[in-house]
């Protein structure tokens, strides 16, 4: 008796009523971060265990694309590079990008229903689990970076003190995937078939950004409409990180690559929240 | 201040379920096309703003939950029992904050921990000793209280071979053991445990009953517990609570709880084959007069007997009651000529109501006996017409239930110290 007196003080009162939840919710998202290092962690060893492929793949899916696409682009279109840059640097640097966006929407829009039983049986702020696939996302990333550095060596093509943004430029990558992503993943818990649109998105996502071509081949007067594709600003400023100076950011458009990004999170977020309250009763 | 750890005020689980209603009649094809432009119209803003589509036509609420209200004190053990659908997962839910109420509020003191299934998260691919750090951080363990207790769940366990073995290889009962272990090294004050033991080795469930057990008596942990097994529940818990369609219908010592569970000792059960409890009466029942559906410690009880005198005709008709406890003594005795009360001339089927002013019984079984008589003595009586059960409240606002060995009857009593000089 005595002694459970002296724990009264510091003990957590819990309060669990309609709505609650909303409250304390961002301080939950804090105190969960463990379980998001853990989850993420899981997603990354399970992905590379027993898997040679698994790192390969990584690096030979960008690898191939570029190759086809330079092939495509450069040589039968006979398209323009920026300034004095290789076109097959032109393409990975937007392969990069391009391939963290699509790995980080596809697996976070799958992320609650590869986890329903977690779902199902313990509590957690849910933003967590398509929050972890971005990590996995972000080391397949990584890991085709050095293919980037190889190939830097390769043309003897220097970096410019830009290559220091490129961090603002990979979280507006992740960003950019994670309001979609967290939007699909939601519907796709009641909706199942949501997911065959993810993989759709994703093709053709692929030929309508500036990923196998320079943004600059677009024409002046549509090029403010071009953005409204947020890709578009995205790889805009990967390539002026990477290939310097001979790649410039069109500014206004970036901007409104940066605002569809922002609206999409938004959007993304609070859909999420939502509908987070029903996906136990769904699942 | 009472130490209660989780209070549970009119907790409530709405769902709703869609029907397709049936359609007679004839209908245009222009009607049908019309008809599912709207619906569909309906569903796309529906799902534009997040709101749950429900399929069909009508759609009916469904209460899981309904007005469920405890208070569970520091140290209890309780068993939630009922049949399947009676909402026992639904709460455990609620409280583990899986999926919000709908109505009610709950107040929970101190850390929970909820197992509503071993081994929640466990990845095949990873090794027993990944696991562990995965399923605690599930649980809600942080990576040094693992760390801490990282030996005792490998003892505990019995897998120190295999640590770094993928648990696909492991066998069932190894895998259980595991899950079973990272769970039972939670620190809480609160253990939420759903249906786990079902499956593993006897023996493997009496080690994890065990550990339980050592947690509820020994660190003074407070265990929210359900099952199916009977046996279990009655090891464990001192207190069990029965859910009966989403609704609180019994809450009180394990063993009263329990039988009245398997129909042993229900209300209204004493009826015999012949659809009667004797030649004249065919039911009595208890009831509790503020309307609730269990009688607690001073409440007013109704008595309900089901009379049928057929083709008799009774004057100065009148009826005694007997309370004995459970051992068959006598507690109190009800007579209608107490109260000057006869009635003449009764024949057919009737219902007579007996109210009880708050007798302050103690909570416990009780048997009623009936006594049915006229001027000439009487005519009919039913020895064990019913068993009933006063529930335990916190009578005394003391923050404990009162003792079933303080005697049949309770009473508030004022003090007074004097000095006698």
């Amino acid at each position: 008796m005595t002694n459970s007196a002296s724990t009264h003080t510091q003990e957590p009162v819990l309060i669990i009523e309609p709505g609650r939840t909303e409250k304390n919710y961002w301080a939950d998202l804090w105190r969960y971060r463990e379980l998001f290092i853990i989850l993420a962690w899981r997603d990354i060893s399970v992905r590379y265990k027993q898997t040679i492929i698994g790192i390969l793949w990584a690096i030979i899916r960008p690898f191939l694309t570029m190759v086809v696409f330079t092939v495509i682009f450069s040589y039968i279109a006979k398209l323009p590079s920026d300034g004095s840059a290789p076109y097959t640097l032109l393409v990975f640097a937007a392969m990069l990008p391009w391939s963290l966006f699509s790995n980080a929407l596809s697996e976070s829009s799958n992320s609650l229903i590869s986890n329903a039983n977690l779902i199902g049986k313990v509590y957690f702020p849910r933003l967590i689990i398509p929050a972890a696939t971005l990590v996995t996302a972000f080391t397949d990333f990584l890991i085709s970076f050095i293919i980037l550095i190889g190939m830097m060596l390769y043309y003897q093509f220097a970096l410019g003190w830009q290559i220091l943004l490129l961090p603002f430029f990979i979280i507006m990558t992740l960003l950019a995937s994670l309001g979609p992503g967290l939007w699909m993943t939601a519907i796709n818990v009641k909706y199942r078939d949501f997911r065959y649109i993810i993989p759709f998105v994703v093709q053709f996502g692929l030929y309508v950004s500036p990923v196998g071509f320079s943004s600059k081949v677009i024409p002046e007067q549509w090029r403010l409409i071009y953005n409204l594709n947020p890709m578009v600003g995205v790889i805009d400023g990967f390539r002026w990180c990477i290939l310097g100076g001979d790649s410039s950011i069109y500014v206004p458009g970036f901007m409104l690559s940066l605002a569809i990004i922002a609206f999409f999170l938004y959007l993304g977020i609070t859909r999420f929240r939502k509908m987070e309250k029903t996906f136990a009763d769904i699942m | 201040m009472s130490d209660i750890v989780i209070k549970a005020e009119n907790l409530g689980k709405k769902y709703l379920i869609g029907h397709h209603a049936e359609r007679g009649g004839y209908m245009a094809l222009r009607d049908v096309l019309v008809q599912n432009a709207r619906t569909l119209w309906n569903k796309t803003k529906d799902l534009a703003n997040g709101r749950p589509i429900i399929q069909g036509d009508t759609i009916e609420e469904v209460w899981a939950l309904k007005d469920v209200s405890f208070d569970i004190l520091r140290g209890e053990a309780i068993g939630i029992i009922g049949r399947n659908g009676a909402g026992k997962s639904t709460l455990l839910k609620i409280l583990s904050r899986i999926t919000e109420p709908s109505t009610g509020r709950a107040t929970i003191k101190g850390r929970v921990a909820s197992l509503l299934e071993v081994g929640t998260g466990f990845h095949p691919e990873l090794t027993g000793r990944e696991n562990i750090y995965l399923n605690g951080a599930i649980l809600g363990m942080t990576r040094a209280e693992i760390n801490r207790k990282f030996d005792e769940i490998v003892a505990f366990a019995e897998v120190e071979k295999y640590l770094d073995t993928p648990v696909k290889k492991y066998s069932s009962g190894m895998y259980m053991r595991l899950a079973f272990a990272v769970a039972a090294h939670l620190e809480s004050e609160i253990l939420i445990v759903d249906e786990v033991l079902a499956v593993g080795d006897a023996e493997f469930q009496k080690k994890c009953l065990g550990k339980m057990q050592e947690a509820a008596v020994g660190r003074r942990k407070t265990v929210l517990f359900v099952s199916h097994d009977m046996a279990a529940v009655h090891n464990l818990c001192g207190r069990v609570i029965l859910l009966e369609n989403g609704l609180v219908s019994n809450d009180g010592y394990t063993d009263i709880v329990v039988e009245s569970y398997f129909g042993k000792l229900t209300q209204q059960n004493a009826v015999s084959q012949y659809g009667r409890l004797s030649k004249y009466i065919l039911l009595v029942s208890v009831l509790s007069a503020s309307g609730k559906k269990y009688l607690t410690i001073g409440d007013s009880i109704i008595v309900k007997i089901n009379i049928d005198f057929a083709d008799r005709v009774v004057d100065r008709l009148k009826i005694g009651i007997g309370i004995n406890n459970a051992a068959g003594g006598r507690i109190l005795t009800i007579l209608s000529w107490n109260e000057r009360q006869s009635w003449d001339g009764v024949s057919g089927r009737f219902e007579m109501y007996v109210t009880i002013d708050s007798p302050r019984l103690a909570p416990g079984l009780f048997k009623l006996k009936i006594a049915i008589g006229d001027a000439f003595g009487d005519f009919d009586i039913v020895e064990n017409a019913l068993v009933f059960q006063i529930v335990p409240t916190d009578f005394f606002g003391t923050g404990k239930l009162p003792d079933v060995t303080q005697g049949v009857i309770l009473a508030r009593s004022t003090w007074l110290l004097k000095d006698s000089k």
